[in-house]
């Protein structure tokens, strides 16, 4: 882990593109992030042993969150938001309770990574799920072209290993993209362009984290 | 709401200055090439067959016939090196997509004129 991995909530807006000068176009992803409200710090010296900030981030009316957690938010005075999230740091964090985290924290040409939950896909079958070839076209196969084939061997073990890749659930997983790079930064708007695409749809949840 | 965001993120950069033009139109675009560290304005002249997308991703792609062969180009609307665009002959046209013209050819692919819009 490097030395802070501070970051933003935000909700990913959606789509775009941006032209460079020289006619080149780059594809963004829109993401509305922070401001968060810095909770409170935690400290490695301190009772929790670890370093960490969290932080909150969509206010809403005092009925849409749980009662514990509107005290908690009385307790630091702050309005109630939808969402705390912690960020761990190596170090005693810099910021403090009362901090407020913008998007300003990012700078143009930065390398962040952006996680979030990624679209559901439902059930779906091997081919889609894990990559697998499937079965040939022709050559005498019938009804199973999308099958995954052998799951096993016979008598010995007489069963399926755990963790066999099969067909199931897939996506609604939170999902990590590495390495992506902040085009552009709108204070006013709170807004930050990422280059790339960010897993989720939008108007989801999203933490871009510094690296 | 977020489309809404996008829209005005789009608007902000948006250029006003091409003309309005629509499919079927003949229109001559003026492209910046770079080549070889130089950089010069060529020009393609054609018929607008198809204007598809919003906002900055919106693009048109025009056809020409040269040297016999048929040839399209598609240019984004919002791209810096689209440097002009002129509208040279509005035609009739009653559909959005001319795909059609790609099957025809010589005197069976000419589009018939129409009096000029006002806008």
């Amino acid at each position: 882990m490097t030395a802070s991995r501070m970051g933003l909530l935000g909700r990913k807006v959606g789509m775009t593109r941006i032209f460079l000068e020289d006619g080149t176009v780059v594809p963004v992803t829109v993401i509305k992030a922070g401001p968060c409200p810095v909770v409170r710090t935690k400290l490695a010296s301190g009772k929790d042993r670890y370093n960490a900030v969290v932080v909150a981030f969509e206010p809403v009316r005092p009925k849409v969150v749980r009662r514990p957690e509107l005290s908690y938010f009385q307790q630091h005075q702050l309005p109630p938001h939808r969402y705390l999230r912690e960020f761990r740091t190596q170090d005693a964090p810099e910021a403090t309770a009362g901090d407020v985290l913008k998007v300003t924290m990012f700078g143009a040409n930065e390398i962040v990574d952006v996680t979030g939950k990624r679209k559901g896909r439902g059930f779906q079958g091997v081919m889609k799920r894990h990559g697998f070839h499937g079965l040939p076209g022709s050559h005498g196969t019938k009804l199973k072209d999308r099958h995954p084939g052998s799951i096993g061997a016979c008598a010995y073990p007489a069963r399926v290993f755990p963790g066999k890749r099969m067909a199931g659930r897939m996506g609604a997983d939170v999902v990590t993209t590495r390495g992506l790079r902040v085009v552009g930064v709108k204070e006013e708007e709170n807004l930050l362009l990422i280059r790339g695409a960010v897993p989720g749809p939008s108007g989801g949840l999203v933490i871009v984290r510094k690296r | 709401m977020n489309q809404e965001i996008i829209t005005q993120l789009d608007n902000a950069t948006k250029r006003h200055d091409l003309p309005v033009f629509h499919p079927g139109d003949r229109v001559r675009v003026s492209v910046t090439i770079r080549e070889a560290g130089k950089e010069r304005t060529q020009m393609f002249e054609g018929d607008v067959i198809r204007i598809r997308g919003s906002n900055a991703g919106r693009t048109f792609t025009v056809r020409k016939i040269s040297n016999g062969v048929g040839v399209e180009r598609t240019f984004p609307v919002e791209s810096p090196n689209v440097t002009a665009l002129e509208v040279i002959r509005e035609n009739k046209v009653r559909r959005a997509k001319l795909y059609f013209l790609r099957d025809l050819r010589g005197k069976a692919a000419r589009l018939k004129e129409r009096d000029r819009r006002s806008h």
